[in-house]
Order: structure tokens, then sequence, then C-alpha cells
């Protein structure tokens, strides 16, 4: 097959990837770009192994077959709460195959570079695509084994830990100059040494990081999976890579920015250090925010009736309700209320669940209509309206105080703002406080109520309140 | 505990203290029930209703009183018509009566109550605090007077409250002006309002402008400063300066040329009402106009009113009803039933039908009046603290708004540009061609990238993410690209690659489908 048909299927492929992408703008489109994102997948898998392997072409389609069924086997398997969980390993393996594809590339002196300043380039990219596919296969294990809560969410800080970093940075460096001077004839050991480091840094980076920002995490490593492909298309001077990588890089990036501006936090903040820790200091979180007296709890049936009897309910639901398994039983409530001409709403945290758009898919399996399911932009400014919004297993995302009080962690962060309407009904086990340990003036609000209990019981008590 | 109801004996009181529902929830907290025979009959619940509930029902008024741990009434005490007794005289130690008691008005109720060593709790004297509103009986009676007034006075107003546009002609709407916008005032605007009528409103305390117009009622202001504001302390209006009455009765003068419909609801706690509407004020409305004066029991707002009578002078008439909640007695008698089931809930927190009178609580601190025969009326004053924490909130708002960053020089954004033009100045003129137009595409790429993500809907985010995964998986090239080599390890190592790489593609469009197929109208 001539190069020119290669490269045609290629850009080809980079364009069905493209609308793969585009795809997604809307519900209703993103299945059909699921299929071009395939169509483009098998159409270089294709052209590639019909034009350029020459042998070997058995343990091509063991590994193929293998892989693919193992890969069937996850997706058809996971349950939606650990998405998050399979996103990671996902990311760990792209990490590890950049790391294997560059070693092989590193090793195989076939195609040997011209000139000096080629070999230079060559080598360097090389060298770079191994660091960070290295970094993120590492990275995301550790990503991985804390979604999986295999080991603490808590982060772990060592004393001098930028010191160690930047320490590690250097000795990166360091290497690189060297290897690349030693290349072609050499410099594999300081290829190994490298290697190491970055695995070292990867896990290093991830364990400082709390469990509230793993989303920010989990979408950062998307977006390094995506720079090692990228590297790889340099390595290789493969332009479909180089494509592929920096829309996947990008997209990466970008959703670690809106994560980060929906918690108010500086990216590189989330990076260097954990939640929560170096700010508990202020008297925002010192001790509760309002008193005991003040709080008042509602039983399932009075919550039924307000419910039942309001036109307009937003149910704002958080990781916790995942947890507790109550999405369908919510679902199910939110259909009798329907029935009873209540118009429901559910409002949606960029960072409620664990990942980027988890809540709304954790909704789209309880078939919870996503026409009903808006964002916090959206309908932040409806809440004057609401006569009844429901808080379930959520805390942080409806805290007042990233309004009220300046000085709390969490201050400047957006939240939805239930408290304009006319009734919160907020649905937790205690009083206890949200990842960032910061307590909810919410729940001491005049028109605030307290149903306390289990969320999966509580949602099970008004669900049969309501069927009555 | 027992507890038991008698019926009422007043006059024109058609309440009772208890309905079947409340008698359900009541039994949860452990109760055990007893009525007289009849008491909700005017109310529309008879004793049937009751039985089904498992309340018994008693003939004999006097054995509700001695018999049961807990007397609960709507009304104060009062000698019994036909059978001449008190109630109270037939109370022992250990009894508890729940009922409006107004201490203030009834001193020898109280000592017949010390005397005989009973513990009271006064509804009227729950205290006006947010925690304390579900039990608040004061409020919810007002909430229906105040309904009830425009009702009444509907019915003497000889003409629509609604305007209309007919083939007969153009009914004009009624201008209905309330007084007062406390819980009743608001009640009555509430009412007026939906009826179809022009709704004014006037109250001394500027802060309740808001709740007027979010009634869509127009809040009468005066031409007048006064740094205090009108509110005192409970929710109540302080009186005012005279300067201020003056200016006061001008406006109400105005108005009363010009409305249809006064309703007042003007009550100063432990005063006289005041006067607000003036004889001369009542000569100057129109003919058929109504008054309704809700302050009736008080001495009234306009001195013409007759307590509990119907009235017309200078061709007004004036409504002085002062059973306004008894009128609605069904729904007054669950509402009240409900708030006396409110503070039993708070009496009793170990729901087990015992209750404890804790003067550590700050409400039934406030409610009880006699404790075992001790008169522990009047309470200490409430402590405040709505008062300070609006401070803190408002100190708060004006930290956050913080002054805006200085702006950046209009040509600042140039610099990251020419520093990015000369790495690329410099790159270009040491690097080979092909790897110039690698980075060409790798650059354009991200712009694209960049520009396709924003476009995602955020609802789609999880599977963006789980499908970039599975295209990142394009490294499979990579791999391919070197199977065919040589050399055993490189081999060794794209066959480990593919298969990785494998496992990533298929699962990563596999899961993706899976969770896109989910998402459904």
């Amino acid at each position: 097959m001539s190069t020119g048909i290669i490269t045609a299927s290629y850009i080809g492929a980079s364009a069905l990837f493209i609308m793969a992408l585009g795809g997604l703008k809307h519900q209703e489109s993103a299945r059909r770009g699921n299929l071009y994102g395939m169509l483009g997948m098998g159409l270089a898998l294709l052209v590639t192994i019909v034009g350029l392997v020459s042998q070997n072409h058995f343990l091509l389609i063991v590994g193929i077959v293998a892989g693919g069924a193992i890969g069937w086997y996850l997706a058809k398997k996971v349950e939606m709460t650990q998405m998050p969980e399979l996103v990671a390993v996902l990311h760990s393996l792209v990490g590890l195959a950049a790391v294997f594809v560059g070693w092989a590339n590193a090793l195989d002196h076939s195609s040997a570079a011209q000139t000096s300043v080629e070999q230079t380039i060559h080598a360097a990219e090389t060298y770079i695509g191994i660091l960070i596919g290295a970094l993120t296969f590492s990275g995301s294990i550790c990503a991985y084994l804390k979604l999986a809560a295999k080991i603490s969410g808590k982060p772990l800080q060592l004393p001098g830990r930028h010191l160690f970093n930047a320490g590690l940075g250097l000795l990166a460096i360091w290497f690189g100059v060297e290897y690349v001077a030693a290349v072609p004839d050499g410099g594999i050991g300081w290829l190994v040494l490298m290697t190491l480091i970055a695995l070292v840094f990867g896990v290093h980076m991830v364990v400082a990081i709390g469990g509230a920002d793993m989303p920010v995490v989990v979408s950062m490593l998307n977006s390094y999976s995506g720079w090692a492909a990228a590297a790889m298309g340099f390595m290789l001077g493969n332009d479909l890579l180089i494509v592929v990588g920096a829309l996947v890089g990008s997209s990466g990036a970008i959703l670690s920015y809106i994560m980060c501006k929906a918690m108010n936090r500086k990216f590189l903040n989330v990076i260097l250090g954990g939640f929560g820790n170096k700010s508990s200091g202020g008297a925002g979180s010192a001790g509760p925010a309002g008193s005991e007296d003040d709080i008042k709890p509602i039983q399932a049936e009075e919550a039924a009736d307000l419910m039942a009897n309001a036109k307009e309910v937003m149910i704002l639901p958080g990781y916790g309700m995942a947890v507790a398994q109550a999405q369908h039983t919510v679902f199910e409530i939110s259909k009798k209320l329907k029935e009873k001409g209540v118009n429901v709403r559910f409002g949606i945290h960029p960072v409620a669940g664990r990942m980027p758009g988890h809540m709304n898919v954790l909704l789209a399996e309880a078939k919870v209509p996503y026409d009903i399911v808006y964002e916090m932009d959206e309908i932040n400014e409806d809440f004057p309206k609401v006569d009844v919004s429901v808080v379930i297993g959520a805390n942080d995302i409806v805290n007042p105080a990233a309004q009220e009080v300046p000085d709390s962690p969490i201050a400047g962060m957006p939240v939805l703002e239930p408290w304009n309407g006319k009734t919160t009904i907020v649905l937790k086990r205690g009083m206890s406080t949200g990842y960032a340990g910061v307590d909810n003036p919410l729940f001491y609000k005049d028109n605030t109520r307290m149903l306390f209990g289990d969320a999966k019981d509580s949602v099970d008590a008004i669900l049969k309140h309501l069927s009555e | 505990m027992r507890i038991g109801v008698p019926k009422e004996i007043e006059e024109g009181e058609k309440r009772v203290a208890l309905t079947p529902d409340v008698a359900h929830q009541l039994q949860k907290l452990g109760f055990t029930l007893a009525i007289e025979s009849g008491a909700g009959l005017e109310a529309s619940f008879d004793d049937e209703q009751y039985r089904k509930v498992g309340v018994e029902v008693i003939e004999d008024p006097r054995a509700v009183w001695q018999e049961s741990d807990i007397i609960m009434k709507v009304r104060p005490p009062k000698e019994h018509p036909e059978l001449g007794f008190y109630g109270v005289e037939l109370m022992k130690p250990g009894q508890t009566l729940i009922s409006f008691l107004y201490p203030a008005m009834n001193p020898e109720t109280l000592n017949a109550l010390s005397e005989h060593g009973v513990t009271a709790l006064a509804m009227d004297s729950v205290p006006r605090i947010s925690r304390a509103q579900k039990m608040d009986a004061l409020s919810s009676m007002a909430n229906i007077a105040g309904y009830r007034a425009v009702v009444e006075a509907a019915q003497h107003f000889g003409r629509f409250f609604t305007g209309q546009i007919t083939a007969a002609g153009k009914i004009p709407p009624a201008k209905v002006l309330v007084i007062g916008a406390g819980v009743a005032g608001l009640a009555a605007i509430g009412a007026a309002k939906s009826m179809g009528a022009i709704v004014r409103a006037f109250d001394t305390r500027p802060e309740v402008k808001e709740q007027v117009e979010s009634m869509d009622a127009e809040f009468l202001m005066l031409d007048f400063k006064d740094e205090d504001g009108g509110s005192g302390q409970g929710g109540y209006a302080k009186t005012m300066s005279p300067e201020f009455i003056k200016a006061e009765m001008d406006l109400f003068a105005a108005q009363a040329a010009e409305v249809d419909i006064i309703i007042t609801t003007a009550l100063i706690p432990g005063k006289p009402a005041p006067e607000l509407i003036t004889e001369r004020m009542v000569a100057n409305m129109k003919p058929g106009s109504v008054i309704v004066d809700l302050a009736a029991e008080a001495g009234g707002n306009c001195k013409l009113t007759e307590a509990n009578k119907v009235v017309v002078k200078h061709g007004v008439t004036l409504i002085g009803y002062t059973n306004l909640p008894s009128r609605l007695a069904a729904q007054s008698s669950q509402l009240y039933a409900t708030n006396l089931r409110h503070l039993l809930t708070d009496l009793c927190p170990e729901k087990n039908g015992e209750i404890v009178v804790n003067m550590e609580d700050e409400v039934i601190r406030g409610a009880t009046v006699v404790k075992e025969g001790e008169v522990t009326w009047p309470p200490p004053a409430p402590r405040i603290s709505l008062a300070p924490k609006d401070d803190v909130g408002l100190k708060a708002k004006k930290e956050l708004e913080k002054p805006e960053p200085k702006p950046a020089h209009p040509l600042a954004f140039l610099a990251p540009l020419a520093l990015a033009g000369l790495a690329l100045f410099g790159l270009g003129s040491v690097a080979p061609p092909e790897f110039i137009g690698h980075l060409t595409v790798f650059v354009l790429s991200c712009f694209v990238g960049y520009m396709v993500i924003w476009g995602v809907s955020h609802s789609l985010h999880t599977p963006l993410m789980s499908v970039t995964n599975a295209i990142s998986s394009i490294i499979v090239i990579g791999a391919l690209i070197q199977i065919s080599s040589d050399s055993a390890l490189v081999v060794t190592l794209a066959t480990l690659a593919v298969f990785i790489t494998s496992i990533n593609i298929v699962g990563g469009f596999a899961v993706t489908q899976r969770m896109l197929r989910m998402f459904r109208k």
C-alpha cells in the first residue's frame, strides 16, 4: 500500500476523531459521535496493519483479541459508581503502552536517524514520551487505588515534598541531557533511571492530593495520557498520533480547568497540596456555624407532604446519594411527583461525584431523563421560585459559607443556592462536615428542615408516603 | 399519660383543641386520649370520628377535668353555664393545663391554678422565636383571622372585589387598605388580592415592605424620617412618636376617602389598641364601605366599632367580630391542635407519653406560666439572636466585594505572544523542516481540541473521558509499526503494547456506548 493512501487514511481517521468529540455536544448526537470514533480507530488500525506490518501477524492478532476480550468484559461489568476507577485504570494502560512503545523505539536502531540535529530531537522526543507515559502510568495506578479506597484518600504530605519534587525534576533534566548526548550508541542506562524517577514522581504527585480533589486528578491524568500519545507521535513522526494526542491532551486540560474553577482552586494549588490542611486555622472552619436550637428536624411523612404540595421541586444530589444507592428510589419519587403535577428538576454541581459529569451518568443509569437534569449555572437563578429543594448526600456544594464567610476554606467556591428557595429539606445521617471539613450554615437556616437518617432509608420512606 | 379535652363553653366558640388527625399523631408519642362528648361537633368532628382513631369519648365534663393528666383547651377556663363548675377547682397537683390563658389579663385564673398546685402552659406565651414557629398558636390563629376578615368584608360589601368589563358596563375593582402587615395583615392581603381587589398596606415597621410587595400589594410610605423604625420586641410594632402619628393619621384620612374596605390589625401587646381611624375619617368614606376591626377585643382601631357586633355608622359597616378564627372552626381547630402537638412533642422528648417541663428550654420556659403551683409568669426577657447575625452577614458581604484587580496594560497581551513568537523563531532556525511540520499539526490540533471540547455538554464529561481514553490508545499505531522488527525484545514490547491498547480501545468505546445508551429523555 502506498504511503499516500496510508497518510490519506490517517487524515480521515483524524477527522473522524474530531467529529467523535464534536458529537458529544449533545446527548442526541453523542452516540453517533462514538460510532465515528470507532470508525476512525478501525480505519487507522486496518490501514496500518495492512500497509505497515510485514511479519508477526500471529502475535498481533493474539494481542488484539486477548486485549479486546478483557476490555469488553471490563466495560460490561463495571458499575457506574466505579467509573472513575475504570477510567483511572484505562489511563494507566495508555501510559504503560507509551512506555513500551518508547522503549521499543529506543532499542530499535533500524531507523537510525540522519543528521545530528535530527538525532538529538528524536532522542529528546523519545525521552519525553517515556517520561510522560511512566508518570501517567504510576499516577493512574495510584489514583485507582485511592478511588477504590484500597489506600487512604487522605493526602500524604511528606516533609519537604516540594524540595523532593524539585529534586526529581532536576534529576530528570540531567539524565535527559546525558541520554541525548549518549545517543545513538548507548544511554539506555539513563533511560532506565529516568523511567524509575518518573514512576516515583507519578506516585508521589497523586498521593499528596486529597480525596476531594480526585476529579481534578482524574482529568489531569486524562490530559497526560493525551500528551504521552502526542509525544509518541513526534517520536515516530506520525501526524495521526500527534493530532489525537493534542485533542485528548487539551480535553483533559479543559476538564481540569473546569473542575478547579468549580472548586475555586488554582490548578497548581491542587497539584501541590492537600485540601483543607493549611487553611484549617481560619475562623470559618472553627466550631459549628449555628446553634443546635436552630436545627429543625422533619419526619419523612412531612417531607413527602411538603414535596407533594409544592409546584417546583429541585433535587440536589451529591455523591452520598450514589454511595447509598438511592438514585433509583429518587427517580421513583420524581416520577410520583410528576404524576401529581409537580415540576421536578435535578440540579448538578460540577464537582458532585468523583469525576467530571459523574453524577449525570449515575442519574442516567437510574433512568432520570436528561432534560430535567440541569447544571448549576442554569438553575441557580431559579431558586427563588422553587418551593422545595431536596439535598441528598451533598454538603460542601450547597454550603452558603462559600459566599458568606470570607475566611472559610471554601470561600469563593461557586455553590448551589437552595436557601433562596422557600424550603430546603436536607437528607443527612448526622451533623458531620463534608470533605472540606467546614460546617454548613445551611443546616441552621430558618427555611431548612433536616431529615436525619440513612439516605436510602429516608428516600424509601418518602416514596412510601407519596405512594399512599 | 392521659390527655383530656373538654368542650369549649364560651359563647360562640366553635373550636376544639383536638382533631382526629392530631389524635392519631399524639398516640404515636405514647399518649392516651379522651374527649368530652360533642366537643368537636361545631368544628365538624363528631364523636364517631374520634372513636374511630381510638379516642375515648366521655359524657361528664367533670370527669375530663378530674381524670386526665393533661387538659388541652382553647379558651381560658370559665364557669360552666349549666353545671356551674369552673374546672380549675377540680384539678390537683401533677395535672397540667395547656390552653390560651392570657396571664396578663387573667391574674385570678393564674392564682387559682397556683392554689391547686398544677402546671399550666399558656399557648399565647410561647416565645415568638424561629424555633417555636410551629407551636405559635397566635400566628396560626391570626392567619385565619386575617383571611376570615376579608370574607366578612366581602359579605357586607355590596360590590365585587374584582374588576370586570361586562356587556352591561364596567365594574371597578374594590380598593382594600390593610393597616398592620403582621401575620393577620399579610393573610388579609393575600385573600383580598386573590379575590381580585387592589390592595394597599401600611405598617410602621419599614422592614415588612418587602413582604407586602412580594404579595403584589402596594406598600404605603410615610413622608417622614424616623431613625429607629417601628419594630418592637417579639415581632410587634411599638408605640410611635406624636409627629409620626400625625403623619400617619394624615395618610389614613387621605386613604379613607378613596378606599372601599379597611382592615385594621394594629395591636400593641399589653396596651389598648391604638385609635387609627377617627369618626371623621369614617364619615368621609364612601357609603357602603366596610371596616373590619381585628383589634375590636382590645378596644378597636376605630372607636366606632363595637366588639362582637356589626354596626352601620355614617353609612359605613363596621365589623367587630372577635371570634374570627372560630368562624372557620374546622381549619382553626386543626391548626391549633397541630400547634399543641408540636408543643407536646417538645415536652415529650422520649416519645414515651410522659411530659417533662424542662425550664432550661427557652420555648417551654416561656410558655409555662405556673409550674407545680408556683407562678412563673412573666418569663425572663428572650435573648435576641437575630440582629447581630445580620451584621455578620453584611460584613461578610462587604468583605467579599473585593476591589477589582487593576486593569492590565492594553498591550500587555502582546508580551506572551512575542515570547511565543521568539521561541518559534529560535526553534525554526535550528530544527529540521520535518519537525516543524509536525509541530504545526500539533499546535493546530491543540486549538481544534480546545474549540471542540468547550462545546461538549457538561453532563457528558464522563463519556468524554472514556472516549478520549479509547482514542488516545491510537498509540497502538506505534506498536504496530514496531511489531515487524527483527529484534525479539522490540517485538515483545510491541506485542505487550498492542495487548494493552486493545484493552483500552475496546473497553473505552464499549463503556462509552453503554453510558450514552443510558441517557434518555
